[in-house]
């Protein structure tokens, strides 16, 4: 039923797309490199939907889905409808390379949003470079990367980390353990909060790493009881963390003795390890389900009649939800989905998301966003204790950070 | 120190028992049916659902409910691609394998349209909070859980009449079969006996681990080295091979990492392997093979 709705206000975008066409400029309609032609625009969605990593990325994609539905409700992009070609990128990093490629060249999609962990960008990085395609990563990252084809709407480092740094600060937790999966994110975002906590008077305890999918975590766990730390800086992925939280609960360590900050675990996951094993811990993002916005209540309704009540929202979603009408106002603001030329429209460009205020930082090609600590409540829902007050202007290289000296290199 | 050190005994036990929890079931399907079993670790999956499922039923205590039901769910369903499939490939244990991997994708997503991609909860039950030095008490209840197994395992095998049939069976055949037993029907209870554990070890899985549609294949390479390594189709060489294995594997990441007590344990196993490429243990057999 809801195919044929699309399908008819398809043919009517593509009529009135064409009458103007007829009457108007004919570059709107013309030179769209790729994508452009036809009826419809066809985006790309490039995410795990399947393997270890499928857990977090389907609701990824679920929430661009949204956002494509809702904007060709709307009336579209430059008169056409999106068209969403959906890949599965199978937790497997090259195969998010032969998909990305497949998606450029055969499908010729104007744009792909797609990605979660940052071996998987890495492994696409290269790939829309060389054939100077766009892609939208929608999840945070450990920063120190700028690509020109590659648009980061998750936070980097100094939107998320170094703020759940500067808040176990001030809360006084001077002893940390470094805790994460065995990978690039963990491993680069250790390098940055080991060169902070030397430049800000903390002690690094012990730093751990486990495979992805990872799931005995008593050894570890006694190796961080018999550390003593003030708290834990958690950067694991995927599964892992629910056999962490699991085990660390059932070794006595709560959330008062030892505060675990994580930087993976959103709304979504709470429930897969359990309120009970994770209730109280804080976690850094820049997006909850409860962020008090106007376009947060309007997202999380939508969601939750779209996917079912039960649903819940979290901040890579919202990211992907809101990749997908950047690209849009982009587009719009370009007159065209072509790719240099959207590029150059679309620094500057600011929406009120659900999290609050977005700009797209031209240089770096990454957002202003606010950062937000919040803890896991009974309910499995996170509660915002902390903001940056601001959207923080994005640092990919930490260059304003004096501490930070060595680590771009 | 000290103390970190003296703690990683019981918990070198403790994961060995999670070793052999899911082992037992290969010891059987693999051990001695020869059947390389890939879905092994999808029953597993399907037992933690089922404790998933009853707690709309039995609350908290769904674990414990869930243990025999587990069994059931889990044998049936070991039983049905036993009939359905593996039975057409007896002998072709490189099929066998193929035939078994597709079935443990389709039974992942089968698992991911019906309870969704994201993992599901499992509360513990109440008395299972706590711990006794550096081991909480679900960790003594799933080394509670592989001990009663084994000996279940062992009385069943030595001291009924079936098991004994499973026995001959597994030694000789051919022998077997001219001696009046009904093999097929001895091949489907082994198989029933043995994917029933699988789901058991699911059960025990939900109190320490994830509960989703991909936690089979996080143990099933490791339910594998413990069969190969203590001798097929022995539950004593299982026993001493899963012990063995937790041990090395929890003071080799004591004194290293995660990362690097893998090929640790994959190296010693890989070393061991070269001295004895039978296992632990070896099955006395007649048969011509």
């Amino acid at each position: 039923m809801r195919n044929s709705t699309w399908r008819a206000g398809a043919v009517a975008a593509a009529l009135v797309t064409a009458i103007a066409a007829c009457g108007g400029d004919p570059a709107t309609t013309e030179g769209t490199a790729s994508g452009g032609g036809g009826d419809t625009i066809k985006v790309g969605l490039l995410h795990s939907l399947s393997g270890t990593m499928a857990i977090s990325e389907v609701t990824v994609r679920d929430a661009e889905l949204l956002a494509i539905e809702e904007i060709n409700k709307a009336g579209g992009v430059l008169g056409k409808q999106l068209e969403p070609v959906v890949e599965d990128g199978a937790s497997d990093w090259p195969t998010f390379a032969e998909k990305a490629n497949k998606l450029i060249a055969q499908d010729k999609v104007a744009t792909v949003f797609g990605g979660w962990t940052s071996a998987s960008r890495k492994a696409m990085l290269p790939v829309f470079e060389k054939r100077k395609a766009l892609l939208w990563y929608p999840v945070q990252y450990e920063g120190l990367e700028s690509s020109p084809y590659i648009f980061y709407t998750g936070a980097t480092t100094n939107q998320q980390i170094i703020p759940g740094l500067d808040y176990l600060k001030e809360q006084g937790k001077k002893k940390i353990f470094l805790v994460g999966s065995d990978y690039v994110f963990p491993r680069t975002a250790n390098k940055i909060i080991k060169a902070y906590a030397a430049a800000n008077g903390m002690e690094i305890l012990g730093e751990e790493y486990t495979p992805l999918g990872h799931t005995e975590y008593s050894t570890l766990t006694n190796k961080v009881v018999q550390a003593k730390p003030d708290a834990v800086f958690n950067t694991l992925n995927g599964d892992s963390n629910v056999a962490f939280f699991k085990q660390l609960k059932s070794a006595g360590v709560t959330a008062e003795s030892m505060p675990v900050l994580s930087v993976s675990v959103a709304e979504e996951e709470v429930t897969g390890i359990g309120v009970d094993n994770i209730v109280g811990h804080p976690v850094a993002w820049n997006y909850y389900q409860t962020t008090e916005t106007a376009a947060n209540t309007k997202f999380v309704e939508a969601f939750k009649a779209k996917y079912g009540a039960t649903k819940v929202t979290s901040d890579p979603m919202e990211a992907g939800y809101n990749a997908v009408y950047l690209w849009a106002e982009a587009a719009k603001k370009a007159g065209t989905v072509e790719v240099e030329a959207l590029k150059k429209a679309a620094g500057g460009i600011a929406l009120e998301r659900p999290e609050g205020l977005v700009t797209i930082d031209g240089e770096t090609q990454h957002m202003y966003k606010t950062a937000r600590i919040g803890i896991i409540q009974p309910d499995g829902l996170i509660k915002e204790v902390w903001n940056s007050g601001e959207p923080i202007k994005p640092d990919p290289y930490l260059k304003t950070y004096p501490w930070a000296g060595g680590l771009a290199s | 120190m000290v103390e970190g050190f003296l703690n990683q005994l019981p918990i070198g036990l403790s994961i060995g028992a999670v070793l052999l929890l899911i082992a037992l079931g290969l010891t059987f399907t693999f051990g001695q049916m020869g059947v390389i079993n890939m879905a092994h670790g999808e029953f597993i999956m399907a037992g933690a659902y089922t404790a998933f499922l009853l707690q709309d039923f039995a609350g908290r205590s769904a674990v414990l409910v869930a243990l025999p039901v587990a069994f059931v769910v889990a044998g049936l369903m070991g039983l049905l691609l036993e009939r359905l499939a593996i039975r057409h490939f007896y002998g072709r244990p490189l099929d066998t394998l193929l035939l078994t991997w597709g079935v443990s994708l389709v039974l992942q997503q089968v698992a991911r349209d019906l309870f969704g991609a994201p993992n599901v909860q499992v509360l513990s039950p109440t008395w299972l909070q706590g711990a006794i030095g550096p081991m909480p008490y679900n960790r003594l209840f799933i080394l509670a859980l592989a001990v009663g197994s084994v000996v279940a395992i062992w009385l069943y095998m030595n001291r009924s009449a079936q098991g004994r049939r499973m026995q001959a069976v597994m030694q000789n055949r051919q022998l077997a079969a001219t001696s009046g037993i009904n093999t097929g029907r001895v091949d489907q209870r082994t198989f029933f006996i043995g994917s029933g554990l699988a789901g058991i070890a699911g059960v025990a899985l939900t109190l320490i681990g994830p509960v989703g549609p991909t936690l089979g294949t996080y143990y099933i390479v490791d339910a594998f080295l413990v069969v190969v390594a203590g001798g097929l189709g022995q539950l004593r060489g299982a026993v001493i091979a899963a012990a063995a294995l937790g041990l090395l594997n929890s003071y080799a990441e004591f004194w290293t990492n995660a990362s690097l007590a893998k090929v640790i344990v994959f190296a010693a196993i890989i070393a061991f392997l070269q001295f004895r490429p039978q296992g632990l243990f070896v099955l006395r057999s007649r048969a011509l093979t």
